[in-house]
């Protein structure tokens, strides 16, 4: 921000809603994952692992919490799981979920930025800057998903990559040094590379185009991401289809009384973040 | 009973102060040395985490604020005393104040420049903190004006600033009495430019009430505006627990309560350690015990308030992180903070223990303790029951380096402190010579009146 911004056009500096007249045009990235899909083979938290230059930290400090997987898998059981007379493990309705920064439109981590390293994008991303964090970590005291991840390590030079491994670093992908918050970026390099590519043959990025590293790697397709503008994608129709729209709080789906057919809802929406992910629920056989 | 002995005559009030400003007795370098080691550890904690990495904190992704945001507030809250005594009392004709309030003063610049050293060690990258301040600069960047931090750095400059100022337009005439009696050396050197020329004359001493008045005035507002805001870091979030309306009166209400037991504590030290048996007398103590007890109960109902207004709020989360802290394994902090804070208070309802100097001063570092588990279980207990259910089963417990740098603190504070007491006059001459005058007048009255 520069004083012209501050003097000038402080109001319109960030999108406080999702709202405005014109929402992201031409682009509005979104994802939307189904549940039903979804094995929990963590295939995508490697593949996020190798992609974007994220140090293992070791059995050590993850028993510590000071793990940095920008994608995470969550494990959930039935609630009965432990009563008396309670399912066996096959059958206790093991659930995954695939939790990312959610890429809110109205994020609760941005305005509490001392320093406004982390931003909204005109395409609709919640971006981070490393140069300019100063690590007060205000932002993940804020997120209500607690999806961002900070360096609590030097792991360059902590022999994250020890030796040839450093050969193995995405030359995209900035390495992050101690001190800075990070957090998925729905693969910024790609899709930057991707925008750039389709500018210089003065068109728009055709759906299919980009696929984040997590999408590419997921062996049962669970994980679609694309620009919800454009009316063609996968991903604006499956929205389309379950009712789900960006800037509401509260969904079709939750209105209709005595459940639904729809599948689709984001997490914690009541809280108005307005996500960017939507979440297809599982379709199950079994009690719950 | 008198507040202080109207019999003593000004000259006494001077040697009697100013000797405190020189030999120090032997308690002085023990207690001087002593906050000088504990200051090293947490030099030594602050440089072994520069070093290597927040981490050697033990903080971890969800739970990434500590002991240090914890303890930071502590200090803030420490500083709202000195405001109390010197600025609000002071409008208040409150005269009692008079002997005890160049202290709490220096206590409210000290734990400022305290809590500012937590910012700092918190903080992942120190070495770009000046990111975070306002001012024009050639990267062509500001802050984020909508970040209650950065409304925090802002308000703690100014009180900072202005606190210091306060303490020494204050002190003013008071320097010009030691520049008068104080052999040559450093320290008349010392005290002869600080004094600015103070040379006594009714038109000085006009302006200096008048420029006195006017600082305390603008300092009232600030000192409750600075722990407003601090209270807005944590209810302008949207967290369970933080995101609490009656936050900014809570945390005020805290501020003082802790601030005046602060009070209590160093006033029992002073008095051994330099002999000031004569001017911080009973009868001031136990008018600050008084206080204390005061500000502690409204402590307690906003207290209730909060777990009421959550209680009744139908918020399930914020409801569930009011139930994590009184059974989960926060509990025995949360509840010692209100075994501290609201029911060791009630000791000091007693007229027995209100001038009783060993139990008052076990009391007033018990509501210490207190008010700093209040801190503690403020930022804490949200992290591990928020929103998220990922969160639920992640536990965390500082690192001995969280614990190295809480310690420090106290540690840097006491230096800086005592050596503030030997340099400065910690009591205010010229008031008290006041306090002696204005009762000698009101003698006078009432004789004359008694003869006619």
């Amino acid at each position: 921000m520069s004083v012209t911004n501050l003097l000038e056009n402080w109001s319109q500096f960030r999108h406080f809603h999702p709202v405005d007249d014109k929402p992201h045009d031409p682009y509005k990235w979104a994802m939307s994952i189904d549940l039903d899909a979804c094995t929990g083979c963590n295939a995508c938290s490697v593949a996020c692992y190798a992609e974007n230059n994220i140090p293992v930290v070791g059995k050590e400090r993850f028993s510590h919490g000071q793990q940095m997987h920008w994608i995470r898998i969550e494990r959930y059981w039935d609630e009965d799981q432990n009563a008396v007379g309670g399912r066996d493990f096959p059958d206790q309705g093991a659930q995954f979920l695939p939790m990312m920064c959610q890429q809110c439109e109205a994020a609760p981590c941005e305005t509490v930025c001392p320093v406004a390293a982390t931003n909204h994008t005109s395409d609709g991303l919640n971006s981070q800057v490393y140069n300019r964090c100063i690590g007060s970590r205000y932002c993940s005291a804020n997120c209500p998903f607690k999806v961002r991840y900070f360096n609590w390590y030097d792991y360059p030079s902590d022999d994250a990559w020890p030796a040839e491994m450093s050969q193995q670093l995405n030359p995209d992908v900035t390495v992050r040094g101690k001190g800075v918050m990070e957090k998925c970026t729905f693969c910024i390099q790609r899709v930057n590379e991707a925008k750039v590519k389709a500018k210089s043959e003065g068109r728009l990025v055709r759906d299919g185009e980009i696929q984040t590293a997590c999408q590419q790697v997921c062996p049962t397709s669970a994980i679609s991401f694309g620009n919800l503008v454009d009316t063609e994608s996968r991903v604006h129709k499956q929205w389309e289809a379950q009712k789900v729209e960006l800037d509401k709080d509260k969904q079709e789906k939750d209105e209709q009384e005595g459940g639904s057919k729809l599948r689709g809802y984001r997490i914690l929406e009541e809280l108005r973040p307005y996500p960017s992910v939507m979440y297809l629920e599982r379709v199950r056989e079994s009690a719950v | 009973m008198k507040d202080i002995n109207e019999d003593i005559a000004w000259a006494k009030i001077n040697q009697d102060v100013l000797k405190s400003l020189e030999n120090p007795r032997k308690l002085y370098w023990v207690i001087v040395l002593s906050a000088l080691a504990v200051f090293s550890v947490g030099v030594g904690c602050e440089v072994y985490q520069y070093n290597v990495g927040m981490g050697v904190a033990n903080l971890n992704n969800p739970h990434v604020w500590g002991l240090y945001i914890a303890t930071f507030i502590f200090w803030i809250g420490m500083s709202h005393s000195g405001t109390l005594l010197s600025a609000i009392l002071h409008l208040m004709h409150a005269d009692w104040r008079k002997p005890i309030y160049r202290f709490a003063e220096a206590m409210t610049t000290f734990s400022l420049m305290t809590a500012g050293l937590f910012v700092m060690v918190h903080i992942g990258r120190l070495w770009q903190f000046y990111y975070s301040l306002p001012y024009p600069n050639e990267r062509g960047l500001w802050p984020n004006f909508q970040s209650p931090l950065l409304w925090d750095a802002m308000a703690i400059f100014t009180y900072l600033s202005s606190s210091i100022l306060f303490l020494y337009v204050g002190m003013i005439p008071d320097l010009a009495i030691a520049r008068d009696n104080i052999h040559e050396g450093w320290r008349k050197k010392l005290y002869s430019a600080l004094a600015l020329g103070w040379e006594g004359t009714d038109r000085q001493w006009r302006n200096f009430r008048v420029t006195y008045l006017t600082i305390a005035c603008f300092l009232i507002p600030l000192a409750v505006s600075v722990h407003s805001i601090v209270a807005s870091d944590f209810a302008m979030s949207q967290q369970p627990g933080w995101h609490v309306t009656s936050f900014p009166p809570y945390f005020v209400a805290g501020a003082l309560y802790s601030g005046c037991a602060a009070i209590i504590t160093l006033f029992i030290i002073l008095r051994y350690v330099f002999r000031f048996e004569e001017y911080m007398t009973l009868p001031i103590l136990k008018k600050t015990v008084r206080l204390t007890f005061a500000i502690s109960m409204v402590w307690t109902y906003l207290n209730a308030v909060e777990f009421a207004s959550v209680w009744y709020s139908h918020d399930e989360a914020s409801k569930a992180v009011l139930i994590q802290k009184a059974t989960g394994p926060y509990a025995p902090f949360w509840w010692g903070m209100i075994f501290c804070g609201s029911v060791v208070p009630l000791v000091l309802a007693i007229k027995r223990f209100q001038t009783s100097i060993p139990v008052l001063f076990v009391v007033s570092l018990l509501l210490n303790l207190g008010m700093w588990l209040e801190r503690w279980m403020i930022v804490a207990p949200t992290f591990s029951h928020g929103y998220y259910p990922w969160t639920w089963d992640h536990d965390q417990w500082p690192s001995l380096v969280q614990w190295g740098m809480v310690l420090g603190s106290f540690g840097w504070f006491t230096l800086l402190f005592m050596i503030f007491c030997k340099v400065f006059p910690s009591v205010s001459m010229y008031e008290v010579k006041e306090m002696v005058y204005h009762r000698k007048l009101h003698s006078k009255k009432s004789e004359s009146q008694g003869a006619h």
